[in-house]
């Protein structure tokens, strides 16, 4: 049997259970995307835009957090939500909200360390300008974040990617429960080791179709840029 | 414009989830041999029907889904490793320990057969012979039912497998499924419970070369998580998914299951010694 | 409570900046009032820049005060600057000048679209409204600069270099506006190096060499008779080292 005829079979005929995960996996990135963009990016302007003892320190712990491997993020999440965890009474280990949990632990720090970056380069170009304008403190924040609007998206889509993509955080808090908690990232790993090789080859296709579509969507904004900020 | 509506779109999506979840639910923690051999996929349907009630699966090794449940994070546990499964009850973590069906074990081996076991009943004469001719074979090594059985059949051939493994021997710490897959690609002997192997789709050169003897049983019991460790446990809801299996209703689902025509799991509720 | 617009006079008394080891500024203590432009002139590195960012308040002397209408420390509300280099935000030119309209809150909001339609056609760039403020030429940028500046509602404006690098017929187009925003009774304190631009704009002048005012006086006297043996030189058009 040719594997890839059956994935793009699966894939045409627009199987329930595949839409569903397809879903599921855009819903739980987008939120966790939605909810570390309104915490990192403000986390990443304060850091740009202030002076503290230990700053420095800040800026390379949310720097290699970037790097923070899923499964450490996964474990972390889990100790936490686990019933026997602090935040255990809450029950929300093995529901999406715990897989959402994670990819804001994993997440919230490449957008606020980018964001960092973006603010603190802006900041640098427009410093003069605001201060002979006299903008006050609250204003000059949200100039910036503004006017850094291309590039935050940019943060923002590459985020997802990251989020999209990852299997091993959700797959520990998640549980990767059938048609509750079954991500794309989750169900190819599972129908890997089940052997199903063309339902796993299927998922691929549509995940890697996703990251591209981010990407594409990502380099036209960036182009969109260029044209209108020079 | 754009990223704001993005955004509001996200956080709409995240307070959705609360309205997603369905009140009447249990989680289970139990094997990945019952996950990937498809029995839940067949009978969770049938008890939602019967019931109403939406049973989450958490599909695990025996020794993780255990602890999965000495951490109150399932309300029930279904696991196949008797001494594992009295040792949670001797915790004080189970209520009581119910059989349910059992299936057996069998040695997945390739069709050229290295060791020349293909054709013995002996599976521990098989895996000395193995040992002898350092052919590769794939250990679960995660503390699994299928691990644990292995062990104890390592020790009755009187092989210390801690002491006497060689670079033949190797444990990849995964899943069934994932054992299996590393198997096929390098042919090597592998114990499985016959429910993943029978609906295991990629199997390449591998087949069974030892099966039928009676050290090869696989009996699965399951357990209500003890509400007295753990007050947030859905101890009705969990007693009926436990009362429906070994109902005869349940028991005829387990039966009923097929993969090609062949029955998986044979229930076996009112055994009272399995 | 708004500031008071008592902006001027500005006075310098032993302002000196020093950065690095390198004295910027040396010891100057002059004062600037209304009236007619006063031109900061002088070769490159003289110190015009740091003297016109130490008058905006955007520096801080390393010693000496600075004080604006008697008071230290004003916020710079009624003062204006146009750099060198002036940074457009990330918009359009018209929303440019609504950015500096908002910021500075002196006209309400329903006025901004005929006060910014006033400024564009003052500095000859009506119709430039919806081009993104980045991408036009360096003469549009200063002009836009400029009418942004003006949307401050400033009493003093400061101008850095404003027609160095322009084209004769850009920099003719800037100068008409620094004409134009004198006789609306703005102080224009401005630095060049163009000595004909300082002729043709300057009521005062303010040389200076190696971060000293050498002289500080009417134009028309420093043109005619210029006191100090550098100044001479740098009349003449010899280089001045």
């Amino acid at each position: 049997m040719d594997p890839s005829v059956s994935a793009f079979q699966l894939l045409l005929t627009g199987d329930p259970a595949l839409l569903g995960i397809v879903q599921l996996s855009l819903i739980v990135s987008m939120s966790a995307v939605g909810v570390a963009t309104l915490v990192g990016v403000p986390i990443g302007a304060c850091i740009a835009l202030t002076h503290f003892p230990g700053r420095t320190t800040v800026i390379v712990v949310f720097n290699a957090l970037m790097g923070l491997p899923p499964v450490v993020a996964g474990l972390a999440v889990f100790l936490l939500l686990s019933r026997s965890g602090p935040l255990g009474p809450l029950g929300l280990l093995f529901t999406p909200t715990a897989m959402v949990f994670a990819q804001v632990v994993l997440v919230t720090p490449i957008i606020a360390a980018l964001t960092r970056q973006t603010i603190e380069d802006l900041w640098g170009e427009y410093r003069d300008e605001l201060t002979a304008m006299n903008v006050g403190a609250v204003r000059r924040v949200g100039t910036l974040i503004w006017d850094g609007r291309f590039s935050l998206i940019t943060i923002v889509l590459a985020g997802f990617g990251r989020a999209a993509a990852e299997v091993g955080a959700i797959i520990i808090v998640g549980g990767n429960i059938d048609g509750f908690t079954r991500t794309m990232t989750t169900a190819i790993a599972l129908e890997t080791s089940k052997g199903d090789i063309p339902l796993a080859i299927g998922l691929g296709v549509v995940l890697m179709a996703i990251v591209v579509l981010v990407n594409a969507l990502a380099w036209a904004i960036g182009r969109a840029a260029r044209q209108y900020a020079g | 414009m754009f990223a704001r509506r993005l955004l509001i779109a996200a956080v709409a999506a995240f307070f959705a989830f609360p309205a997603l979840a369905q009140d009447k639910f249990i989680t289970v923690a139990s094997t990945t041999s019952t996950q990937d051999s498809g029995l839940f996929g067949h009978i969770l349907p049938l008890f939602k029907k019967a019931t109403g009630i939406d049973v989450k699966v958490v599909a695990q090794g025996t020794g993780q889904a255990l602890d999965t449940g000495r951490r109150g994070d399932a309300d029930v546990v279904f696991v196949h490793a008797k001494s594992a499964e009295e040792k949670f009850l001797s915790e004080g973590f189970g209520v009581k320990r119910l059989p349910v069906m059992y299936n057996d074990f069998i040695l997945i081996g390739p069709k050229n057969d290295p060791a020349g076991v293909k054709g013995t009943k002996d599976i521990v004469k098989a895996l000395t012979a193995i040992k002898d001719k350092g052919a590769s074979f794939i250990s679960r090594g995660d503390r699994s039912g299928t691990h644990i059985a292995e062990i104890k059949l390592w020790t009755i051939a009187g092989i210390d497998i801690g002491k006497d493994k060689g670079p033949w021997y190797k444990e990849v710490g995964q899943g069934m499924g994932a054992a299996l897959n590393i198997a096929s690609a390098s042919n090597a002997y592998v114990l499985s419970d016959r429910g993943t192997w029978l609906s295991f789709k990629n199997r390449g050169d591998l087949e069974i070369v030892v099966e039928g003897d009676k050290r090869l049983f696989n009996q699965y019991g399951v357990m209500l998580v003890n509400p007295a460790k753990h007050p947030t446990v859905k101890a009705k809801l969990g007693q009926q998914f436990i009362d429906w299996l070994i109902s005869p209703e349940g028991q005829a689902a387990i039966a009923n299951y097929k993969v090609n025509g062949e029955q998986l799991f044979y229930p076996n509720a009112h055994d009272r010694d399995a | 409570m708004r500031a008071p617009s008592a902006e001027l006079p500005i006075c310098f008394r032993d302002v000196t900046v020093e950065a690095h080891g390198v004295t910027i500024l040396d010891r100057i203590t002059l004062a600037l009032g209304a009236g007619s432009p006063t031109v900061l002139i002088g070769p490159n590195g003289s110190g015009k820049t740091t003297f016109l960012r130490i008058a905006m308040g955007l520096t801080l002397p390393s010693a000496g005060t600075i004080t604006w209408g008697g008071r230290e420390n004003v916020a710079p509300v009624r003062r204006a600057i146009v750099f060198q280099h002036p940074v457009m935000l990330r918009r359009t030119a018209a929303e440019n000048l609504r950015y500096a309209l908002k910021v500075s809150g002196r006209i309400p909001r329903e006025v901004h679209d005929a006060r910014i339609a006033e400024l564009l056609s003052l500095v000859g760039l009506s119709g430039f409204g919806d081009r993104p403020a980045r991408r036009m030429s360096g003469g549009e940028k200063q002009r836009l600069a400029l009418a942004r500046a003006l949307a401050r509602d400033p009493v003093v404006l400061f101008l850095d270099e404003p027609s160095a690098s322009l084209d004769p017929a850009a920099a003719k187009a800037v100068e008409d506006v620094i004409r134009a925003v004198t006789a609306r009774n703005i102080k224009i304190i401005m630095s060049t190096h163009d000595l004909g631009s300082a002729r043709r704009l300057a009521g005062d002048i303010i040389f200076m060499h190696h971060g000293r005012v050498v002289e500080a006086g009417a134009a028309s006297t420093f043109f005619t008779a210029p006191q100090s043996d550098e100044a001479k030189i740098f009349i003449s058009g010899d280089l001045l080292v």
